[in-house]
């Protein structure tokens, strides 16, 4: 299963995975558009979607599920904008904003990963067993 | 041939077209939700089959909001005060209001169903979950308005994406709900992912043959692929939409998204449904378990204070509680994990469901179900109230009740009186046609329901309710009509929910001073009243029967479900000024509609929308005829002991408030002595308590709106004057 992995204690707090993430989902360079989000302050605090999947069971329309590569993913088409992902992620990873009446979150694509200057984010895999919840 | 989910039963979806004959079409424009209405009414007149669009006038929206606002407004129009619940002219008003459908805050898809009401006489407002309110209004409509009488069994659709409603009569399809909800869902759903979007009302066939008819309101579950309901429960609108002959209302609607109602402001909504559902993520599992149990978290907590209706309320407690308490449901019964809202984004998820439920009697015998609930008021209705404590009887009874459209408190209440009666002789088994009708026992129970479903023996007299069957009893059988109305837990028609008020004078005004009869909408004061004491006076009692039966009633305005206001609370609620009222909850709600609406309310004026409303409706009682004091009246089973076991299974409680209250020497008095004191000081109770909720209300000692005060509300309308001016 793959997903995004992370060692916070890499992170220098520099912010470009979030400036990659809202810029090539939502074409700006704005934190609150990114999948992934930083502390700014204090010890490195790395947010990100583990896709532990959760939020599959949670969607009353069945509008996340996992793909074949183990990535959980949002169709939108089917989502009715209830944001009960939101509330319920144990991670506090799915993402919301007003501009969207979807959610949005991590897909693991790995676009930041490979800009990260540091080495604290990556692709990763892991066995379905690991995942904290089963679909 | 399709096969319907349980694999056991064939339905052929084209034979059923086949036997339909299209009455009416009609056309219309789709229409767009602006800030959470559309601005309009579709009509439809069975009798004459004509099908209409009424504007939405800015008074209606000014002074009745939506939902049963305009259910009541409606009613009130298209009928007269000569009106009886199967004329003609009486409606069925099914409306969401303003805030139903959107998405983000638990609890926001509710419809109001209004008629007057084959029990009490008068008007009945029930609030009911499904996907059916927030789909007509996706569809492009405020409300729906059905009137008149079909000659022959109809189904009214409404193509929400086409805009064409049709009435169509449909002679072959089943009538009882399971079946008939499926039917009409795998008839008008393009294919699977499409059956979400068809949603329908139907009764049953007890609904035929009993006064406690209820409606039941789809939502097809996708995962369970099963078509589940909520139920317009109480005051027997289920009654009369079978005696309309509607089979069913169907509405289909593809596209819901979470702005359709075009909202003022989205982020407020957003940011407010968010926090409910991180709050009920973190909370409820501490707090009620709303989640895993629904309403029936409460059967052990209500019988430890002496509070579950047991044996016809006649106890509060009984040890077998536990029989029928969460952990047995929980663990044997509810099928845990599953998203069990009602409408899309309710997190509270209180709709449980049990699976694969094998059914031991009757016509669906062998079949194995999905049995929707057993809610609270189901368990401790149709279980302890009848002296039953197993489980399955409860959810076999439960499931009975919702496929055959019979309303699960109305029959519970009713089903343990005539068992009192049996067992206290006033009816013998000549008169039940042979059902032993002793406390406990779940086959004589459930058979009253089938005799409901056929239109035969002593289960149609039961399905008449109480206030007929004293009418009943005492002319034809001799009872003592006196002591019938002691332990006939009714009140203007309508069966007592289930709880004792025994014990807390708010909560007897609780159930007797309301609009439509005693249910637990408006008010549930007995925590405050007898366990937290925070309530002690007249005027602390009278200021809770105001605000909360204002407050409460409320949420039927919007569309919305009472039960994230408070079966769920904010951690720090027990250190505000208020924790009965859950002051963070209200200001949720009040960011909600400015949020939908535009609309900036603020506490004091979000009572005063519902007491605009609440007054309409009273002074509608009026104008039926059963809206004063004399109306308000409660049996003593709702007061105090009625009888000597009674008194005697607390008699520690009833010396000592003897002694206390009243100064009076126990010591040497025989039970009935005592008896007749405690009774002559209830009953005082309950007058002085009537007098200071009517004076705060804003009403007259007979219980009649000063005209004054209708003033004040800006309700003065002539229509309403006309009725009270006579009785200042």
């Amino acid at each position: 299963m793959k997903y995004l992995a992370k060692d916070d204690s890499k992170c220098i707090q520099c912010g470009l995975c979030e400036e990659i993430c809202s810029t090539t989902y939502f074409k700006t360079n704005d934190v609150e558009k990114s999948c992934i989000h930083i502390s700014k302050d204090g010890k490195p605090d790395i947010n990100v979607c583990n896709q532990c999947g959760e939020c599959i069971n949670i969607c009353p329309v069945q509008a996340i599920k996992r793909d074949k590569l183990g990535v959980v993913r949002i169709n939108k088409k089917d989502c009715v904008g209830c944001f009960m992902c939101v509330g319920f992620c144990p991670e506090n990873a799915m993402r919301q904003h007003d501009e969207f009446i979807e959610p949005f979150k991590c897909i693991a694509c790995g676009l930041c990963a490979k800009k990260c200057p540091s080495g604290a984010i990556f692709i990763a895999e892991k066995e379905a067993k690991e995942l904290a919840y089963a679909d | 041939m399709l096969t319907n989910r349980r694999g056991d039963e064939k339905m052929d979806i084209n034979v059923l077209k086949e036997g339909r004959k299209l009455l009416t079409e009609y056309k219309y424009e789709l229409g767009k939700v602006d800030k959470g209405y559309t601005n309009r009414t579709l009509y439809v007149n069975i009798s004459e089959n004509k099908i209409d669009s009424k504007p939405v006038t800015p008074i209606m929206k000014e002074k009745f909001v939506g939902g049963k606002g305009f259910g009541l407004w409606y009613l009130w129009n298209g009928t007269t005060p000569s009106t009886k619940w199967n004329d003609p002219k009486n409606e069925i008003v099914i409306s969401g209001g303003p805030v139903c459908g959107i998405t983000q805050y638990p609890g926001s898809g509710k419809s109001l169903v209004c008629s007057i009401s084959p029990m009490t006489d008068i008007p009945i407002d029930s609030n009911v979950g499904g996907y059916f309110g927030p789909l007509l209004k996706f569809a492009g409509w405020d409300a729906l308005e059905v009137q008149g009488k079909a000659e022959k069994d109809i189904v009214v659709f409404i193509d929400g994406n086409k805009g064409i409603v049709r009435i169509e009569e449909a002679p072959l399809e089943a009538i009882d709900s399971h079946v008939l909800a499926e039917q009409l869902t795998e008839m008008y759903a393009d294919n699977e992912e499409d059956k979400r979007n068809v949603s329908v009302v139907t009764a049953g066939t007890g609904a035929e043959h009993a006064k406690m008819g209820l409606l039941n309101f789809s939502l097809y579950d996708p995962r369970r692929k099963v078509t589940r309901f909520k139920q317009a429960g109480r005051g027997g609108i289920g009654t009369v939409f079978r005696d309309k002959k509607i089979k069913a209302l169907v509405v289909k609607f593809s596209g819901v998204k979470g702005n359709l109602n075009n909202p003022v402001d989205q982020g407020i909504i957003n940011k407010a449904g968010i926090k409910m559902h991180k709050e009920v993520h973190d909370l409820d599992d501490n707090q009620n378990r709303m989640r895993k149990v629904g309403t029936g978290y409460s059967v052990e907590v209500m019988s430890a204070y002496d509070l579950l209706p047991v044996m016809n309320y006649q106890y509060g407690g009984h040890e077998d509680a536990k029989k029928i308490g969460p952990e047995v449901l929980i663990n044997n019964y509810l099928t845990q994990g599953k998203e069990d809202g009602c409408w899309y984004g309710c997190s509270m998820a209180c709709a449980k469901t049990a699976d694969n439920f094998e059914l031991k009697t009757g016509p669906y015998k062998g079949q194995h179900v999905t049995v929707d609930g057993p809610e609270y008021e189901t368990i401790a209705g149709v279980g302890s109230n009848c002296g039953i404590f197993d489980p399955r009887a409860i959810l076999e009874i439960n499931f009975y009740c919702d496929t055959y459209g019979i309303d699960t408190i109305s029959f519970g209440t009713s089903t343990a009186f005539v068992m009192e009666c049996y067992t206290r002789g006033i009816i013998n088994k000549e008169i039940t046609g042979g059902l032993e009708l002793n406390f406990g026992n779940f086959n004589a129970s459930v058979e009253l329901l089938h005799q409901m479903s056929r239109g035969e023996g002593f289960g149609v007299i039961v399905g008449q309710g109480i206030h007929r069957m004293k009418k009943l009893f005492a002319e034809e059988y001799g009872a003592d009509s006196d002591f019938l109305f002691d332990i006939g837990m009714e009140q203007k028609g309508l069966e007592y929910s289930e709880y004792g008020s025994k014990e807390s004078l708010a909560q007897q005004g609780g159930f007797g001073l309301t609009n439509k009869g005693p249910q637990h909408d408006e008010a549930w004061l007995i925590f405050m009243d007898m366990v937290n004491n925070q309530i002690p006076t007249f005027e602390d009692k009278a200021e809770a029967l105001y605000y909360f039966p204002m407050f409460r009633t409320w949420f039927g305005l919007y569309g919305l479900c009472k039960l994230p206001w408070n079966d769920i609370a904010p951690a720090n609620n027990k250190f505000t000024s208020e924790p009965a009222k859950i002051p963070e909850h209200v200001q949720n709600y009040l960011d909600v509609v400015y949020g939908v609406t535009g609309k900036r309310l603020n506490t004091q004026e979000l009572v005063t929308e519902s007491e605009r409303v609440y007054n309409f409706q009273r002074i509608f009682n009026i104008r039926l005829g059963k809206g004063l004091r004399s109306n308000d009246k409660i049996p003593y089973r709702s007061m105090g002991p009625v009888t000597k076991e009674e008194y005697e299974s607390r008699q520690e409680r009833y010396d000592g408030q003897l002694k206390e209250f009243l100064n009076y020497e126990v010591e040497g008095k025989t039970t009935e002595e005592k008896m007749s004191v405690v009774r002559k000081y209830r009953e005082e109770q309950y007058e002085k308590l009537t007098d200071a909720v009517y004076k705060r209300r804003g009403w007259n000692s007979n219980g009649v709106p000063t005209i004054e005060h209708l003033k004040e509300l800006g309700m003065d309308l002539p229509m309403l004057i006309e009725v009270v001016k006579d009785l200042q």
